[in-house]
């Protein structure tokens, strides 16, 4: 059994690859229903290992040296896959939204060949083996794999003009990333000689913070940051999600993008932390949390492409993710890891729902869409549901993740900023979902504007279906539900206590992955609901719905802030040079806010 | 020595994300993208580059204990090649596409998405 257990990660990552292969292989002499079928068998399957390997790590972490390698003292080569609750947990989240996505996809495709089940699970595999492995060379590989992957898959619809140049922005600015986050591993290689997580703590413990340290944590946090879409490096991420097809965004904005905040957040606790002043990195972490959510909410309400709307919120709650790691502490990660969990079921409902719209109206532009999807009650009260989850209605596990963030902060402003970025995003989408299924507000001129996409010009992926087929109601069905039980299931809260707890024990981390056995008792944080929590999402949502009526009804915007909101437009460019040149311009800052006293 | 090796890699790096934002012309824009990685293959073979060591191939000529040059940024830089050329291909497929679609490559008169 136990050794089962230790075969379980790399089984994670080798299952995937191997029906992908498969499905390349055999997909052209397949018929659909078999090439839907292995797709959707493989993933379920990954569901059961990963879960199975959740199981295991409750009695501490599962490490596997690959290739039989084995850890020395003094000496260790081999690279290590180091499971524990937290990134398993995040293996199941991987494996379920790719069953999500891809059941959604047996009937909103036409035609579809199998390499678009290859390159999902291929996409799924990079993610899984982003999340388990140990060592630092192996997650810049796995990050190129779903990279490479992700860029393909957002390029789908290679006839369209839109699909192809998101595709090459996405492609660029995240190579671009990787590059700079390569060097600083290399710089770190130079400084250490050593490659793995748990030999690289021990080789920086007691060296203390150089500028070689430095320069590398900043290199490699800035390749991280890009998946991630923190601001400035957000830019690649909305032009991604408004072109790939909806299941696809599904993963992209459930998991691929808060991956990044996992990476920055694992390297900083196992390598970096006690190497690099904890007042420095709280600061880097918080401004840039709270720029990401302050922008990317405000980008979020001024879209009216439903899809970007909703590509803008998840960069506004990737900052509130970065908000809850600042905070350093056990809380933080606690409440950050149930806030990405219930955020990826919510959104993910979200933008399966604007697929079927796409799909039933060829069209993802909020005003023109108007009140035409007034015969789709039940579609349209999903829609407000998840809205109204989003900026999160208790006992939705997007309110419990919040209320905890706003404990590991602790602090007014934090409290009040989180509070109307997710009142903000939430009521965005409950607006869009107001005037598209139940036509409220007047009726708005559909005149487009030079300075934003629009979507109404998007083509659709499929032929529109005469009614919602179940697979696909399903599919929403089972990503609320999934939002749901994130805030209900007690089982689940303590288990997200522990993993947090066991997450930030450092020691612990590099004696299991190194074979040694280190009796810890790391301390768990409460992850139950507070009244407090439960009153602030009740007003959240309230105020959610205040903003979105507001959004509906008044007409005149002050002058100052259509103005603001006119540079933040026309800064998002669409144009790859503007989008590297924040990149640079955003590696210095982090640098700076680094180096501050 | 090692310091120019060093210097040359990091400048290769910025030269291509500098050339990336300054592009008129989407092949010249990949182009630069793999200019920014060739960078990294230099930083990392300047950091397992030893003075007067050999490559790390021991048998009858090279005896253990002999200095060899460090064989795991080697295969590092390997790898680094393979990602390139898969992302390179890739990227170089999508500008044939934007060609076709857009009928121009020129970076500037991509309008299909913003704001």
């Amino acid at each position: 059994v136990a050794e089962f257990a230790t075969a379980l990660p790399a089984l994670c990552v080798a299952t995937p690859v191997a029906g992908a292969c498969v499905l390349l292989a055999a997909g052209r002499r397949l018929p659909r229903w078999a090439v839907d079928g292995i797709g959707t068998a493989v993933t379920v399957l990954g569901v059961v290992l990963a879960a199975l390997l959740l199981a295991a790590t409750a009695n501490g972490r599962v490490v596997e040296w690959a290739g039989g390698w084995q850890p020395r003292p003094n000496l260790t080569v081999g690279i290590v896959l180091a499971a524990d609750r937290t990134n398993a947990g995040i293996a199941v989240l991987i494996f379920a939204l790719a069953t999500v996505a891809l059941l959604f996809g047996w009937r909103y495709f036409d035609s579809v060949h199998a390499h678009y089940h290859a390159l999902v699970l291929l996409f799924v595999a990079g993610m899984t083996g982003f999340a388990l492995t140990g060592d630092l060379f192996d997650m810049f590989v796995f990050f190129e794999l779903m990279g490479a992957a992700a860029y393909a898959l957002t390029a789908f619809k290679i006839e369209e003009p839109e699909s192809v140049q998101g595709g090459l922005t996405f492609g660029v600015v995240n190579s671009l990333g990787a590059y700079l986050c390569l060097t600083g591993i290399g710089l770190l290689y130079a400084h250490t000689g050593q490659l793995g997580l748990p030999q690289l703590a021990r080789a920086l413990a007691g060296h203390g913070s150089g500028p070689l340290v430095l320069a590398s944590f900043v290199l490699i946090c800035t390749g991280w940051l890009v998946k991630a879409a923190a601001v400035p490096f957000h830019f690649w991420l909305a032009d991604a999600h408004a072109v790939a097809p909806a299941p696809v965004c599904v993963l992209f904005s459930g998991v691929m993008a808060p991956l990044g905040c996992y990476g920055v957040t694992r390297v900083y606790w196992v390598v970096f932390r006690g190497s690099i002043p904890d007042t420095a990195v709280h600061r880097a972490f918080l401004v840039l949390g709270v720029v990401t959510a302050a922008l990317g909410a405000l980008m979020c309400w001024t879209q009216r492409h439903i899809k970007r709307l909703l590509a803008y919120s998840t960069i506004a709650h990737i900052g509130l993710f970065l908000i809850g790691i600042a905070a350093l502490d056990q809380l933080g990660v606690a409440g950050t890891e149930i806030y990405l969990t219930a955020h990826a079921a919510v959104k993910g409902a979200l933008f399966l729902l604007a697929g079927l719209l796409l799909s039933r109206y060829r069209s993802v532009d909020e005003l023109d869409l108007y009140g035409r999807a007034r015969d789709h009650k039940a579609a349209g009260c999903a829609f407000v549901l998840a809205a109204l989850a989003l900026a999160g209605l208790p006992p939705f596990g997007t309110a419990l993740g919040k209320s905890l963030l706003d404990d590991a902060g602790a602090s007014l402003p934090l409290t009040v900023l989180t509070l109307l970025v997710s009142a903000v995003t939430g009521g965005a989408a409950l607006r869009v979902a107001l005037r598209v299924y139940f036509g409220l507000g007047p009726r708005p001129s559909v005149e487009s504007t030079s300075d934003a996409s629009s979507g109404a010009d998007e083509e659709p992926d499929t032929q529109p279906p005469s009614r919602t087929p179940v697979s696909m109601a399903a599919a929403v069905v089972l990503l609320l539900a999934g939002g749901l039980a994130v805030g209900v299931v007690p089982a689940f809260m303590r288990g997200v206590g522990a993993a947090a707890g066991a997450f930030v024990d450092q020691r612990a981390y590099v004696a299991a992955a190194l074979g040694q056995f280190l009796p810890t008792r790391p301390a768990v944080p409460d992850t139950n609901w507070a009244t407090g929590g439960v009153l602030l999402g009740l007003g959240t949502v309230a105020l959610a719905v205040g903003i979105a009526f507001a959004g509906l009804y008044v007409r005149r915007v002050p002058a100052l802030l259509r103005d603001t909101v006119a540079v933040l437009h026309r800064l998002h460019s669409g144009h790859i040079g503007d989008y590297a040149a924040w990149l640079i311009l955003g590696t210095a800052a982090f640098a700076g806010l680094l180096l501050l006293g | 020595m090692t310091w120019y090796a060093y210097g040359s890699g990091l400048w290769l790096v910025l030269i291509g994300v500098f050339g990336v934002v300054r592009s008129r012309n989407l092949i010249h824009t990949v182009v630069c993208v793999s200019i920014a990685q060739s960078g990294t293959y230099v930083v990392l073979l300047a950091i397992g580059y030893q003075r007067g060591g050999v490559a790390p191939i021991f048998g009858a000529s090279t005896p253990p204990g002999t200095p060899v040059v460090d064989p795991v940024v080697q295969a590092m830089t390997l790898t680094d090649i393979v990602v390139s050329a898969t992302v390179t291909a890739l990227l170089l497929a999508l500008v044939i596409q934007v060609a076709k679609r857009h009928g121009t490559i020129v970076p500037d008169e991509l309008h299909a998405i913003r704001g």
